[in-house]
């Protein structure tokens, strides 16, 4: 059978089975809505954390940007995997004590401020449009290459999908599809792995095998041979690092605590019964991920040699199909410099900004270009999100394995999508609403204001997918940056130090969040000129400055506390309240019985 | 809670407290020192195929992460049942018990 079939054979599959899920568990009040009636077995929980968590860009995107940076790729493998040791020592067992229903809840609740809740509940709702946008965009890419469907048919059944499941099922459906999402998506991603590691270094495991000697009889090791290739075309040696040490400090010590603040991943812990389920859904969540995580650098390694090994100073003409089938999807372009119809892939870029194809081809049947080619001896454009995809075909695998590859990205992009949408939905209709703007509104009211916010916000993200802002790679750092500066501070103190104050909070929330956005702003949009470590703060990139924003937020928020009213009795007895377990099983049947 | 004020919910909390410190400073060793700071040392060490620094960046700290966790889990288990804040006691209350307690609390 064709890959495409095949694509469209385990696509309908996996969507079948998740809107079976969504309506085997459909929500019937708030508590299910927003908490999954704080119902979730750990282990369930686990996994449903981990296909929340791994969006697209852990998916598709990762593997291909190591592929491509090398050594430096690790800020995003400890980054985005050390923040769950702060959330499951720092955040969670103490959030799920406290037994409400959000993030804003919380900020709301302990520092007696609706105007605490209030910022609160706006940055959730901006930090998570600002990611949602990518997971429509992945959608929509997946099935355009794969399924051979324009890119906006492709997200508006993305849009359907979801829009059933979520609105439907709230948390309830969100959490049980995500546990079949993450099944297919972790499935996806190992087989192909596991068939390239075994191809190229005769070892099944792809966190050994890129440790390991090639299979070519060569007796090298492959990670040598990569080093090898990469200096020998002008590239950097991949096993070594070209960020400056401070910048890849900083950027690592924003995306931990970005994920350990980030509201999507957070609610997942109010969903299990006890703050002992708390504690081990996050350690079960982290080796689900870490499967993932340990297995992408291998990728990427793997991807890289034999991207190289196929292209480089490969005569166009007897280039692989999957070659010509990205460079007609526009993620692939070649500018044949020297005239020799052979493709030179070296350092530094062929052409300045992204393709942009003429209508011509040229004679070696290749897509003509509009752009000014640039004075290196590169000639070769790849975008680095091809890298996960196409890698089966590039390894020649088989037919099925492609189309497995397509399912996974869909589940992934799927999942994420899902998870943020609930979290905006119920920002609106719980945070805002209910909490600040409506309090007269009932649970029936509630829950319907909750729907029609799913439903708003999926439509909004699918204009998003649709007509993608130019900076949706840009915004990223938002996202972890302003998650880092404001919520985790304002959390993590409200848990451990029982002397902070409401002025405190405000005061150190709203430092972080305006200094981080500012700079972001400032070297991402009115200046990107200027955007070099010549001038960054301490050499501290736009991509690490939340960790700065972070450390203003805690210095603020103490000094301001310092020098207001303590908080009223009843504040410190909730927090020495949640720094015991006891009582959580009867907070939560408490819940069950209103 | 009123037991929450006592000096053994202090003694509880202060322990709770060493031991997230404790392993906190494993987790910044293996992240920040071990695959940051130390990386171009550890990279003239082979360890297998790879360079050390390079392992511990994108493989090393990972494990190290997961088992933090797993170990934090079981200690604080054994915190909590050896000061009795565990939830054990909270399975399965009946609504009548649940709202016994609450009324003898207000009382």
């Amino acid at each position: 059978m064709d890959a495409q079939l095949l694509t469209y054979i385990f696509v309908g599959v996996t969507f079948t089975l998740y809107i079976g899920i969504a309506i085997w568990s459909r929500a019937g009040s708030t508590d299910d809505f927003y908490v999954a009636g704080g119902g979730v077995p750990p282990l369930a929980n686990g996994m449903a954390t981990a296909a929340d968590w791994m969006s697209a860009a852990s998916y598709i995107s990762m593997a291909g940007i190591i592929s491509f940076v090398g050594q430096d790729g690790a800020v995003y493998l400890m980054g985005w995997t050390g923040g769950y040791v702060l959330l499951a020592l720092l955040l969670a067992p103490y959030l799920r004590k406290f037994g409400k229903y959000t993030v804003p809840d919380f900020v709301g609740d302990r520092y007696y401020s609706d105007l605490a809740r209030l910022v609160a509940a706006i940055c959730v709702i901006f930090i998570s449009f600002t990611y949602v946008a990518g997971q429509m965009r992945g959608v929509g890419i997946v099935f355009s290459r794969f399924l051979q469907v324009d890119i906006n048919t492709g997200v508006v059944i993305g849009m359907a999908v979801v829009f059933i499941y979520a609105v439907l099922g709230g948390m309830k459906g969100i959490t049980y599809t995500q546990v079949a999402q993450y099944c297919v998506l972790i499935f996806a991603f190992m087989v192909p792995a596991i068939f390239i590691s075994l191809l190229m270094t005769d070892n099944p495991i792809p966190q050994l095998g890129f440790g390991s000697t090639m299979s070519d009889g060569s007796g090298v090791y492959l990670l040598d041979k990569l080093d090898g290739l990469s200096e020998q075309l002008g590239f950097n040696t991949y096993t070594e690092g070209n960020k400056s040490t401070i910048d890849v400090f900083f950027i690592t010590a924003a995306l931990m605590v970005g994920t350990a603040g980030l509201p999507h991943v957070i609610v997942r812990f109010f969903t299990v019964p006890k703050v002992r389920d708390a504690r081990i859904s996050a350690g079960y969540a982290l080796c689900f991920i870490a499967i993932l995580y340990t297995t992408a650098p291998a990728v990427a390694a793997f991807a890289r040699v034999n991207l190289i090994n196929t292209v480089s100073n490969a005569s166009y003409a007897e280039t692989p199909e999957w070659f010509k089938n990205w460079e007609d999807s526009g993620l692939i372009a070649w500018n044949d410099k020297n005239g020799d119809g052979k493709i030179q892939y070296t350092a530094g870029k062929s052409f300045t900004g992204k393709p942009s194809f003429a209508e011509a081809r040229g004679s070696n049947g290749e897509r003509l270009l509009t752009n000014a080619p640039t004075d290196n001896t590169n000639e070769l454009y790849i975008d680095r999100d091809i890298m996960v995809l196409a890698n089966p075909e590039i390894a020649k695998l088989p037919n099925w394995v492609i189309a497995l590859v397509a399912a996974g990205g869909l589940a992934a992009a799927l999942s994420t999508a899902a998870g943020l949408l609930l979290v905006i939905s119920t920002s609106i209709s719980h945070d805002l609403l209910k909490k600040v703007f409506m309090p007269e509104i009932n649970d029936k009211q509630e829950l319907m204001f909750a729907r029609l916010a799913a439903a708003a916000a999926i439509g909004v993200a699918g204009w998003f997918g649709i007509n993608p802002p130019g900076f949706v790679a840009q915004v990223v750092a938002f996202a972890f940056g302003l998650a880092a500066a404001s919520f985790f501070p304002v959390i993590l103190m409200g848990i451990f130090y029982k002397r902070m104050n409401r002025e405190g909070a405000i005061a150190g929330m709203l430092t972080g969040l305006i200094f981080t956005f500012s700079y972001i702003v400032y070297f991402k949009f009115i200046s990107p000129e200027l955007n070099n470590a010549e001038h960054w703060w301490f050499g501290v990139s736009p991509e690490g400055i939340g960790t700065l924003g972070m450390i203003f937020n805690f210095i603020v928020s103490y000094v301001v506390s310092m020098v207001t009213a303590p908080p009223p009795q009843d504040v410190q007895d909730m927090v020495d309240d949640i720094r015991i377990p006891q009582g959580a099983g009867a907070s939560y049947h408490h819940h069950l019985s209103h | 809670m009123s037991d929450s004020h006592s000096a053994q919910a202090k003694q509880y909390w202060k322990e709770n407290i060493r031991t997230v410190l404790l392993l906190l400073s494993v987790w910044f060793t293996a992240s920040f020192i071990l695959g940051i700071l130390l990386v171009d040392e550890l990279n003239t060490i082979r360890f297998f195929g790879f360079k050390l620094g390079f392992w511990v960046a994108q493989q090393g700290a990972i494990y190290v992460f997961v088992a933090l966790i797993f170990i934090y889990v079981s200690a604080m288990n054994k915190l909590d049942h050896k000061y009795q804040v565990d939830e054990d006691q909270d399975d399965y209350v009946p609504d009548e018990d649940y709202y016994h307690i609450e009324e003898s609390k207000a009382e």
